[in-house]
């Protein structure tokens, strides 16, 4: 338990340590909240939708989440050749427990930069039904997190170099985001669409954060909370098969 | 100590190890030499549980490393050639973390870690982060770290490298100091010969993956006729330069250079 805590710890603190980076984070998620939310808002209202910032708040929130979990495990493939993953992976401890700790150390902070801009989003307008809501909402950013966590440390031990870490962006990080519903609605979509969509275990993060806070929704919550629940379960295991794999 | 005996290891039809055999006593200094992939790595991540060897027989401390992984693991330390550090953490941070993963309880990793870090000089910059300290310190903060679990063995490979010969001289001192305090065997690699001739009690020479010489360096100059170890390297293993196909962690190595060198981090 100890390493766990001590490698959950680490990320905690790297984080807090680098404040231009939690600065810099927040920009591409002020950017679609702002400039989506104000720019397409009278596109949005107008074909009876209400309003696109209160529709895309949880959207904006949910890709937080997701850039920030994905990208602390894919720093794993740094990490190997050029920081701390070395001493661990020759540290008399099981592997699973490192894999353990660092997922949710990369997790934990997730959460906290998606708490971060659902700050930024009440300042900016976005008025949830409930503000009791708010903490159940958190439950579904955790949930998020530990899925991508979990998928990026898949990736980041079965990467090989740097150069793998554009084609994960462009052609998996990106397309969860465009293709989960954080930017338009699930309904009345071409099928194609709507069978993608409903393939990206964000849509169902996404889609819960909806419900509880706008208690509007495409699935119903439990449905939201089974999908992402079941798809952790099965990320973890493979993230941790992969992560027992790694040789330097 | 460590008891090598027909070593192999093959990747696909390239022999990286092939057929080497040695021992290394308790308390001793045995220095790994050879031009540049001729197998020293590999070597060192198969007796240090990273690697599993094709063929051959490894003991360190009497114990097959593939067998008591984690019982070897408790039994060195290790200084990788690439940096291990955490430069986001501060140096006692970086013990700290060291201590839990290896088990020393807590009061030992307090006293051992402020004895190792007074030892090496540290201790003042112990709440500084690494990332702001010199190639010198990190390395030296490398040893220290890998001294705290109080390892039998303490693997160091090319420690020396990147640094001006100030550091290199004081970091050799601190490491003899602490082999003659612990009696800890110390089986490094380095391209720099004179530091293995002052430095080692005996050295093996490498090449192609085969074991070419093993003795003091006395016995190795008098067996080629040379005066310096220099002189005795380049008569055993040939003065053609040998072009490593560039692999991955080079490439990232390089990409780290280029990071580094715009200040980023």
């Amino acid at each position: 338990m100890t390493v766990i805590y001590i490698l959950w710890l680490r990320e905690l603190k790297r984080y807090l340590r680098s404040r231009a980076q939690i600065v810099a984070s927040l920009g591409q998620p002020l950017l679609y909240l702002l400039v989506l939310g104000f720019g397409l808002g009278p596109v949005f209202q107008r074909a009876g939708n209400g309003s696109y910032l209160q529709f895309v708040a949880p959207g904006v929130i949910g890709m937080t989440v997701l850039f920030s979990s994905v990208f602390s495990g894919l720093g794993l493939l740094w990490d190997r050749q050029f920081g701390f993953m070395k001493e661990m992976l020759v540290a008399p401890v099981p592997r699973l427990q490192i894999m353990i700790g660092r997922t949710l150390g990369g997790a934990t902070v997730a959460v906290i930069q998606g708490l971060l801009v659902t700050t930024v989003c009440l300042i900016a307008g976005f008025r949830p039904v409930s503000f009791l809501m708010v903490p159940v909402a958190m439950g579904f950013m955790i949930a998020i997190a530990i899925v991508f966590a979990a998928l990026g440390v898949a990736i980041g031990s079965s990467l090989q170099d740097m150069q793998g870490f554009q084609l994960i962006m462009n052609f998996l990080v990106m397309p969860i985001y465009f293709l989960s519903g954080a930017l338009f609605p699930l309904v009345g979509l071409p099928k194609v669409l709507a069978i993608v969509t409903r393939l990206d275990p964000l849509s169902y993060g996404v889609d819960g954060m909806r419900a509880v806070l706008l208690n509007a929704s495409a699935f119903s919550p439990v449905t939201d909370i089974s999908v992402l629940a079941g798809v952790g379960c099965v990320l973890l295991l493979v993230g941790a098969q992969r992560f027992s794999k790694i040789e330097i | 100590m460590i008891r090598v005996q027909n070593l192999q290891k093959t990747f696909g039809s390239f022999t990286a190890v092939d057929d080497v055999s040695f021992d290394v006593g308790e308390g001793e200094i045995f220095a790994f030499l050879g031009p540049n992939g001729a197998g020293k790595t590999t070597t060192i991540k198969m007796l240090t549980t990273l690697l599993k060897p094709t063929g051959g027989s490894i003991q360190l401390d009497g114990l097959d490393p593939q067998t008591h992984q984690n019982e070897v693991r408790k039994r060195f330390g290790i200084v990788f050639q690439d940096p291990s550090l955490d430069g986001d953490l501060t140096a006692a941070e970086n013990m700290e973390i060291h201590g839990v993963l290896y088990h020393v309880p807590h009061k030992l990793r307090r006293t051992r870690t402020e004895e190792l870090l007074k030892l090496f000089e540290l201790w003042e910059r112990r709440n500084d982060q690494v990332k702001k300290f010199s190639g010198g310190m990190k390395r030296r903060l490398e040893i220290a770290r890998g001294f705290l679990h109080t390892p039998r063995i303490l693997f160091l490979d090319e420690p020396t490298l990147g640094l001006d010969p100030q550091s290199r001289n004081q970091l050799w001192a601190h490491v003899k100091k602490v082999n003659e305090a612990e009696r800890v065997t110390v089986f490094l690699t380095t391209h720099y010969m004179d530091e293995a001739d002052r430095v080692a009690h005996r050295v093996g020479v490498i090449d192609h993956g085969k074991l070419v010489a093993q003795g003091t360096p006395a016995a190795i100059k008098e067996q080629t006729g040379t005066t310096t170890l220099e002189e005795a390297f380049l008569a055993l293993t040939g003065s053609t330069i040998r072009d490593e196909g560039a692999d991955k962690a080079d490439a990232m190595r390089q990409f780290a250079k280029m990071w580094s060198a715009g200040g980023k981090r």
